[in-house]
């Protein structure tokens, strides 16, 4: 490694001087620098990333949903994982948006592998991708009517009264 | 002479192009996907792919399951490589509880993870050249994966779906047997790679019908998320080993072989160079192993108590194993509070594991990177314009496994 090394605090401050404040909840979970933008930055926040001729974020590494019931800023998240692979850093991005207007611009005009990425996302947590080319679902029957990786579906027959939940599973989740 | 004209009606004859399902269970593609092709004559236009014939729901599964019963969830990904499968799962447990592993299991890991390459490698190359025509190299190799999977069967007792090893290192130490068949496939495999590369790297016929067909540059490649032998066939030489080590494969010396083109023909001759480097990781790992002297050379698993599984007789004997025994059985053990990435090399790309944690018996959320899910959206650029016959070659060359495309 050159002294020049490209080094998570050079990243924050490049993410800060551009971005300001719009940029949340800085972390650095086992060495990578992970942050939130709001949903609708996230292809200028990703562009910037792409385009800097010192950031250079030009691999996604991975696009995935999450549900958070309840959460603060947003119930329902999309986390990008980039990487760097000429200086071989990575870093993990994430955006809030709501099941009630899921909406989040597409990647797929900086990375084609954010493509079907998009769709999975979609097809699992509802989320819509704006200006994605084909949204539609990719593993589950297009038939399909909810999302089943959000966190109101539960994988076993809740009204089953053999089983007590206060021990096994996430019940207490579940059920509220 | 005479000049002859064929006087047609205008419109009486109208360019036709065809409808081709192919799969999902045609036995060209090797596994459940579909391609519904649009064919001028033999040459392809357009193709909708269809995957998720096989979804399993593995990601909503995890959610209800503490940390070692996932173990099994990812042996049914990339099957042809379940151990690199099991491995990446467990280090990515480690990561999260913060369990270091004794060198020992690192290099008996590294063993087990390279011998998972070389038999997937083995498997895609012999049915690149099955599907070439030529079905002998496939016989040649396939012996030498029995002999592996004999290998695994002495470690773990199973061999397709290994769910080999444990968070903190292995179930048991390897037997005398393993080490011997392991001496066994080490003398004996190069030399049969070696023939399987006489057979078909200046093989005419072969070399005509890869070379220049599913090419893909660099810039494609990396834009499509390409990772892997086949990302390393396009020319970019990024390798999660050599990148971002793990279990100590800093501690080894081998080469990344590289390609150019990206093409079938390229593909084919990497993956080749990473068996041959593989078994070059496997005798220094193995090495390494044998300089393990006294205590130290028994040693198979990390002392983590709270999530390592007891031996069955101190369960029977001692009050704190049957404790442990209990409480990891049942999930009892809290999983710390936390968000993890962590990758590994893939046999077809980087295998990656984004696990979050909210502090209960099993993750809030997990995600699987699936190297081959991702760059199978590329197929469609590689095989438009070409023939038919072609992209049966080209999806072989791409080491597809359904089982972990959807997951």
């Amino acid at each position: 490694m050159d002294s020049m090394a490209l080094t998570n605090d050079i990243i924050k401050e490049k993410l800060i001087a551009k971005f300001g404040e719009l940029l949340t909840d800085w972390e650095e979970p086992f060495g990578l620098l992970t942050f939130t933008a709001p949903k609708d930055e996230n292809l200028k926040v990703m562009q910037f990333l792409y385009d800097d001729p010192e950031l250079r974020f030009q691999f996604l590494t991975d696009l995935c949903g999450v549900h958070y019931p309840g959460g603060k800023t947003g119930d329902l998240a999309v986390v990008y994982h980039l990487h760097n692979l000429k200086d071989n850093v990575r870093l993990r991005f994430k955006v809030f948006t709501t099941t009630a207007n899921p909406e989040v611009y597409t990647a797929t005009s900086l990375y084609s592998s954010a493509n079907w990425m998009e769709r999975e996302t979609f097809d699992f947590f509802g989320i819509n991708f704006v200006g994605h080319p084909n949204m539609k679902r990719i593993l589950n029957v297009e038939e399909m009517d909810y999302f089943p990786l959000r966190k109101e579906f539960p994988l076993e027959d809740q009204s089953r009264t053999d089983k007590d939940d206060e021990m096994f599973g996430r019940g207490r989740l579940l059920n509220s | 002479m005479q000049k002859h004209s064929i006087k047609l009606e205008e419109g009486s004859i109208e360019k036709q192009t065809t409808t081709l399902n192919l799969g999902p269970t045609h036995p060209a593609t090797h596994g459940v996907m579909q391609n519904v092709l649009q064919l001028d004559g033999e040459r392809i236009l357009s193709t909708e792919q269809t995957i998720g014939y096989i979804h399993r729901a593995f990601e909503k599964i995890a959610e209800r399951r503490p940390l070692y019963q996932i173990t099994t969830l990812t042996d049914r990904l990339n099957y042809c490589s379940s151990p690199i499968n099991n491995m990446g799962w467990h280090l990515t447990c480690e990561k999260l509880l913060g369990v270091k592993t004794p060198k020992r299991v690192d290099y008996l890991r590294v063993i087990i993870m390279e011998l998972a390459r070389v038999t997937d490698h083995l498997i895609c190359n012999g049915v690149v050249g099955v599907d070439s025509g030529a079905f002998s190299g496939f016989l040649y190799l396939m012996q030498y994966r029995e002999l592996v999977y004999e290998i695994y069967e002495e470690v773990c007792g199973s061999r397709l779906t290994t769910n080999i090893g444990r968070i903190g290192g292995f179930e048991r130490n390897f037997t005398n047997t393993a080490f011997e068949k392991l001496e066994k496939f080490l003398a004996e495999y190069p030399d049969v790679l070696t023939e399987f590369e006489k057979l078909f790297n200046r093989n005419r016929i072969f070399m005509e019908r890869a070379m220049g067909v599913g090419g893909i540059s660099a810039e494609r490649a990396l834009n499509y998320g390409f990772t892997g032998p086949n990302l390393r066939a396009a020319g970019v030489d990024y390798d999660v080993r050599v990148h971002a080590p793990y279990s100590s494969y800093e501690d080894f010396e081998f080469t990344v072989p590289v390609g150019s083109t990206g093409d079938n023909y390229d593909r084919f001759l990497v993956r080749n160079e990473e068996m041959r480097q593989s078994i070059e990781i496997i005798r220094q790992a193995y090495q390494k192993v044998q300089d393990f002297k006294g205590a130290e050379a028994d040693v198979f698993h990390a002392d983590a108590p709270e999530y390592y599984l007891p031996e069955k007789a101190d369960v029977y004997t001692k009050m704190e194993a049957l404790i442990y025994h209990f409480k990891i059985v049942m999930g009892e053990t809290d999983i710390p509070v936390g968000e993890v990435y962590n990758s590994v090399e893939g046999a077809n790309g980087e295998l990656g594991f984004y696990l979050i944690s909210d502090g209960g018996r099993s993750p809030y959320r997990l995600h699987f990177r699936r190297p081959c899910f991702i760059y199978y959206q590329a197929y469609e650029e590689l095989i438009k314009g070409g023939m038919l016959s072609d992209a049966v070659i080209t999806m072989s060359s791409l080491n597809l496994i359904a089982g972990e495309m959807d997951a």
